[in-house]
């Protein structure tokens, strides 16, 4: 479980609290989206959780380890993978399978092993077979996948991801998210998405709003749709299936809210 | 990027040139190039450039490839014979021209300057033309590994060679990207004088370097993320070892210098 104790961030002395008495917690087996308006401190969250940043107060403890520790650093950060919004941002080999090794490189893997955990982290995202492309000549979509298997190599309990759809196109961003999903629910991980896709908030289990970095929402998916304040509030919007399913339910029809896109807003009504 | 590609470019292929060891082939070009300044007469050069064109051959990179690096050394190579043979007071006259004179003694240091200089960019791009970057930076951090005692960062600059490579094509693309912003608000980048036109791309070195700071800034987070921590404990995909024939290739090239150095 990665659990934030009253965590409190600032930048700088003289700036204010980028985050501000935070509480919250991520379980294995969990995927939790993070909403909220643009500098709310959703990145700044995530950056809490693999000790990329130290909390100026409280602490963030990593299956009981604290982050801020030096000594057990690089083991909380082999244990948390991080995906970040451009995947060209993380991309540091100059082929697929290269860059997918940089991170069990980093911490001494022996080379077989290494070679095991690239073929099985590009088969989970689906890019085996292209092993030996160049990062650059991959789809946004791709690159990403890469990004992610780069994390996954590290054979980690929870991956925390910064936008990870913002810079794709639908297609990319429903495999991402479903790869996401997978890895939650077959292999267990705990995942934490910063997210503004309506389709992946209404499919996590947990949400956390953040709103001038304070939680002002941490609950299911549903109590968040249906409630139209703390949407404008998270400066969400509902997509238009979500508002015909809201309008359906007005009249009285049994459609869940979290029937975010057409899909599964047929889906429901045909049921 | 097609105004980048030129000297000594990559090509694939999988001939025992390619196959040798990216440290074993810096060995032998370097032994090569001892080889080129220690010989004193055209024999040597010729026993040195049959040896090269073995090397094309066997490696089977087409002669064209190798031709289009030597374009850019051609106008030194004119340079070179033109300074040499062309004298005030030849010792050996072969056409008079006024006051100077082409002489015989020149013309034949020049042709063997040329000739030099001919074999030693053609011995090292055979090296850049048969090693992928990827190899030739972990070949190179081998090589200089005994600087690591001397506390030369020698993991972290290969690290950060091979890095530099995997972001030429992104930042051509946004180059590109920025270039083609500004033509779409009247930028021009091929009207008027060189001075003119070296000002048309202020626009786009501003924005493009401001881009590549920031992404070194977001890199440098995820690789910290990803646990780098620099070179030492690192372990590798590919553990590049030096094998039996990287050992021959560097003993008979060694051997060669020393023969040639003594014979010819
Ligand atoms: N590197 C930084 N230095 C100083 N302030 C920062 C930095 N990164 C973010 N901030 C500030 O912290 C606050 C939260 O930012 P961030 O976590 O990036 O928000 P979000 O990801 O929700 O948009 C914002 O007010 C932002 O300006
Ligand atoms: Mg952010």
């Amino acid at each position: 479980m990665i659990r934030f104790e009253s965590v409190s961030f600032r930048y700088r002395a003289d700036a204010p609290l980028a985050l501000d008495d935070v509480c919250v917690t991520l379980e294995a087996g969990e995927v939790v989206a993070v909403v909220g308006a643009n500098g709310s401190g959703k990145s700044t969250l995530a950056r809490l959780c693999d000790g990329l940043l130290e909390p100026t107060s409280g602490r963030v403890l990593v299956d009981g380890i604290d982050t801020a520790a030096p000594e057990s650093l690089w083991d909380v950060r082999s244990m948390v993978g991080m995906v970040f919004q451009d995947p060209d941002d993380q991309i540091v080999g100059t082929v697929v399978e290269e860059d997918c090794a940089f991170g069990p490189e980093n911490i001494g893997v022996p080379s077989a092993e290494i070679r095991v955990r690239v073929d099985s982290s590009l088969a989970a995202v689906g890019l085996q077979g292209l092993e030996r492309r160049e990062p650059h000549l991959l789809s946004e979509g791709q690159k990403q996948r890469l990004a992610v298997a780069g994390a996954l190599a590290m054979r980690p309990r929870y991956l925390v991801f910064d936008e990870p759809t913002a810079m794709l196109d639908p297609a990319g961003r429903r495999a991402v998210l479903e790869i996401t999903e997978r890895l939650a629910r077959a292999e267990g991980h705990g995942v934490l998405v910063v997210s503004h896709d309506i389709t992946g908030i209404a499919r996590a289990d947990r949400v956390i709003g953040l709103d001038s970095g304070r939680v002002v929402f941490d609950g299911g998916p549903d109590g968040l749709l249906g409630d139209a304040g703390m949407m404008a509030l998270l400066g969400l919007a509902l997509s238009p299936a979500a508002r015909l399913a809201a309008a359906l339910r007005e009249r009285g029809l049994d459609v869940p809210l979290s029937a975010a896109d057409a899909e599964s807003l047929v889906a429901s009504l045909w049921r | 990027m097609s105004r980048m590609s030129g000297i000594g470019q990559y090509v694939p292929g999988d001939s025992s040139v390619h196959r040798l060891d990216a440290a074993a082939k810096i060995g032998v070009v370097a032994a090569f190039t001892v080889a080129l300044f220690v010989v004193r007469g055209f024999a040597g050069l010729a026993a040195l450039g049959a040896v090269v064109a073995a090397a094309i051959a066997i490696s089977r990179v087409p002669v064209r490839a190798v031709a289009r690096g030597l374009r850019a050394v051609g106008f030194i190579m004119v340079v070179t014979i033109v300074f040499n043979m062309v004298r005030w007071q030849p010792t050996e006259a072969l056409v008079r021209l006024g006051p100077l004179a082409i002489d015989g003694a020149g013309l034949r240091m020049g042709l063997f300057f040329a000739a030099r200089i001919l074999l030693l960019v053609t011995g090292t791009s055979l090296l850049t033309l048969t090693t992928s970057p990827v190899q030739l930076a972990g070949g190179i951090e081998r090589v200089l590994a005994p600087l690591k005692r001397v506390r030369v960062p020698v993991g972290d600059l290969a690290m950060t060679l091979t890095i530099a490579l995997r972001f030429i094509p992104t930042t051509a693309e946004e180059a590109e990207q920025i270039m083609t912003a500004q033509q779409a608000r009247g930028a021009s980048f091929d009207a008027g004088g060189p001075i003119a036109r070296a000002r048309a791309y202020a626009p786009v070195l501003v924005p493009l370097f401001f881009q590549l700071f920031r992404r070194a800034d977001a890199l440098a987070t995820a690789m910290e993320a990803r646990c780098y921590r620099g070179s030492e404990g690192r372990t590798r995909l590919v553990e590049s070892r030096m094998g039996t024939a990287d050992w021959v290739a560097m003993l008979v090239s060694g051997g060669v210098v020393i023969a040639v150095g003594v014979l010819l």
